[in-house]
Order: C-alpha cells, then structure tokens, then sequence
C-alpha cells in the first residue's frame, strides 16, 4: 500500500509539480480552446491569454504566502 | 539546420543539461564519499531503464495520430514549462533560493556517511548504486519525456537523442575534468530558456491539438517563443521591484530602534 501511495505521489509531482492550479488552467484552456474552434471563431489566442494569466496568477499565490 | 531543428535542439540540449547537472551531483556524493563501483553500476542501471522507456515509448508515440498526440504532449510541455519557468522567476527576483549544487552535494555526502554499508545481487555498496540509480532515472525521466515528445512533434527523434546524448556527454566531462559539483553552470538562467520554450511549443501544439489554426502556421512560433521571454522577464522585474519595496519596508526606522 505505501509503495502504491509513492508511486503515486511520484507521478503527482512529476505531472502536476508544485502548483495544481497551473495544470487545471492549461487543462480548462484546451477545453475552451476545443469549444471555441467548433465556431465560426479563431481559437488560437485561447492559450496565449491563459498563459498571461495562469503565471501571474501562480506567482502572486508563492509570493503572497512568503509575505 | 532550420529554425525549427534548432529550437529542438537547443530545448532538449538545455533541459537535458540542467538535469544531467543535478543527476552528476547525486553520482560525485555516492561515489566519492562510498564506493565509486556501485555508483557507476548505478548509473549504468539508470541509463538501461531509461533508454528501454524511450526504446518502448519513441515508436508508440510515433504511431499515434497527430492531433491527439499535439493535444495531449502539447498540455503536458505547458504545464512542464509553466513549472519551470514559475520556479525560475521565483529564483531570479529572490523569492526562492537559487539552485546551490554545492549544498545539495553538501547534504548528499552528509546522509551517504551516515548510511550502513551492504552488499547486495553483488553490488558492493547497495546504498551507492541505489542513490545513483534514483538520481539518474528521475532527473532523467523528464529529459527522456521531452526529447520524446519534441522529437516526435517535429518528426525527428534522431535529432532530439543527439541533443540528449551532447548534454550529457558535455556535463560528465566537465564533471570528471573538475571532480567537484558544477556550481558555476547557471542553472536558473538555462531552467528560465527551457521554460520559455517548453511553454512556447506547449502552446502552440496543444491549441493546435485541441483544434485552432495559428496565423502564419509554423511561424507563430517564432512570434510565441521571444513573446513569453519578455513577458516571463516582465514578471521577474515586478517581483524583484515588489521584493526591495518589501526589504525597505522590513528595515525598522530609527525612531523604531531607539
């Protein structure tokens, strides 16, 4: 059970890594990215934008728990 | 060589260095400190495990449809890269201590000397060949995925195993020619360019994965990769301003001391 339990924390952290929000931000971008391109719409800005926030955004919460 | 050959070359090249960097630190405190023997067979154990990973996975990915693979590798280099470049920019304007290969060699010679010493399926040293095995697969299994990944997205695997291969070859030599941590490689300014291109290539092949079209194709990455440098490099001036504001604040006036 506790090899089960490392192996599992190892692919958390290999996958996941210090910030979860990151990795829920890029997965909900892809979805929308998704949603967006089955419209008339261009989806390619999709990402860019949720880089500018999601990086900030995982900045500000390491920084602001240091304060 | 094309623009695009050169990214992948220079991504896997510097990701693989970074970690052949720390993998290298983990070896020098097993071997010098135990038994140089079992460390190297350790190495050796690494290497064998994560080349039947890339042997077993190379031709896998080369088999799935483009789409999927873009979707999927191109969501896992994003958050790989936003990772990366997040620890690196917390490193560069202070809020986390830089990478010092000199104190994680400290500490590792420190817990290798207070280890018992056994023999085991006839390695001298099992402590030794276990430290190093551990430190070459895990610094290695992220290395082994980007240069699968990047390899397999621009075709060229080939490619991506020579950058691989170059990294380690470059850092093992200079490791045996000063037989001491590579403290001086700047290991925060490599992991913040890796990051910026693993977040660059993620974007690009996940919205591509996931549906969109780039304007001008292929040529928005060259638009993608300097756009998140200077934005990743924004970030670190914020910081760094917010994190002397913070020193001024925290120095106690002199109507305060007295």
């Amino acid at each position: 059970m506790e090899r089960l339990r490392a192996f599992g924390r190892f692919w958390y952290d290999f996958v996941i890594g210090d910030d979860w929000r990151i990795a829920v931000g890029v997965v909900a971008a892809l979805a929308i990215t998704y949603a967006v391109s089955t419209t008339s719409t261009s989806a390619w800005w999709v990402l860019p934008a949720a880089v500018a926030v999601v990086l900030p955004t995982s900045l500000w919460l390491a920084t602001w728990r240091r304060r | 060589m094309n623009t695009a050959a050169l990214a992948l070359f220079g991504a896997v090249f510097l990701a693989c260095m970074v970690e052949a960097v720390e993998a290298t630190t983990i070896v020098l405190a097993a071997g010098t400190t135990r038994d140089w023997r079992s460390a190297l067979r350790g190495v050796g154990a690494g290497l064998v495990v994560l080349a039947v990973i890339v042997a077993a996975l190379g031709p896998a990915l080369s088999a799935v449809p483009l789409r999927p693979l873009r979707l999927v590798v191109g969501g896992l280099l994003l958050i790989f890269g936003l990772q990366w470049l997040r620890k690196a920019i917390l490193r560069a304007s202070g809020y986390k201590a830089l990478h010092d290969e000199t104190q994680i060699y400290a500490d590792e010679v420190a817990a290798a000397r207070g280890a018992d010493r056994r023999s085991r399926a006839g390695v001298p040293d099992w402590y030794a060949f276990t430290i190093s095995f551990k430190g070459v697969v895990l610094e290695g299994l992220e290395v082994a995925f980007i240069a699968l990944t990047f390899g397999s997205n621009q075709h060229d695997i080939p490619l991506a195993a020579i950058a691989a291969v170059a990294a380690i070859v470059v850092v093992t030599a200079a490791a045996v020619a000063v037989r001491a941590p590579l403290a001086r490689v700047p290991e925060n300014t490599m992991k913040f360019a890796v990051g910026v291109m693993l977040c660059a290539f993620g974007t690009f092949w996940g919205a591509e994965g996931a549906g969109a079209t780039w304007p001008g194709s292929d040529a928005a990455l060259l638009v993608l990769v300097p756009a998140i440098a200077v934005y990743a490099l924004s970030l670190v001036a914020v910081l760094r301003k917010a994190q002397q504001r913070r020193a001024v604040a925290s120095v106690p006036t002199l109507a305060e001391v007295s």
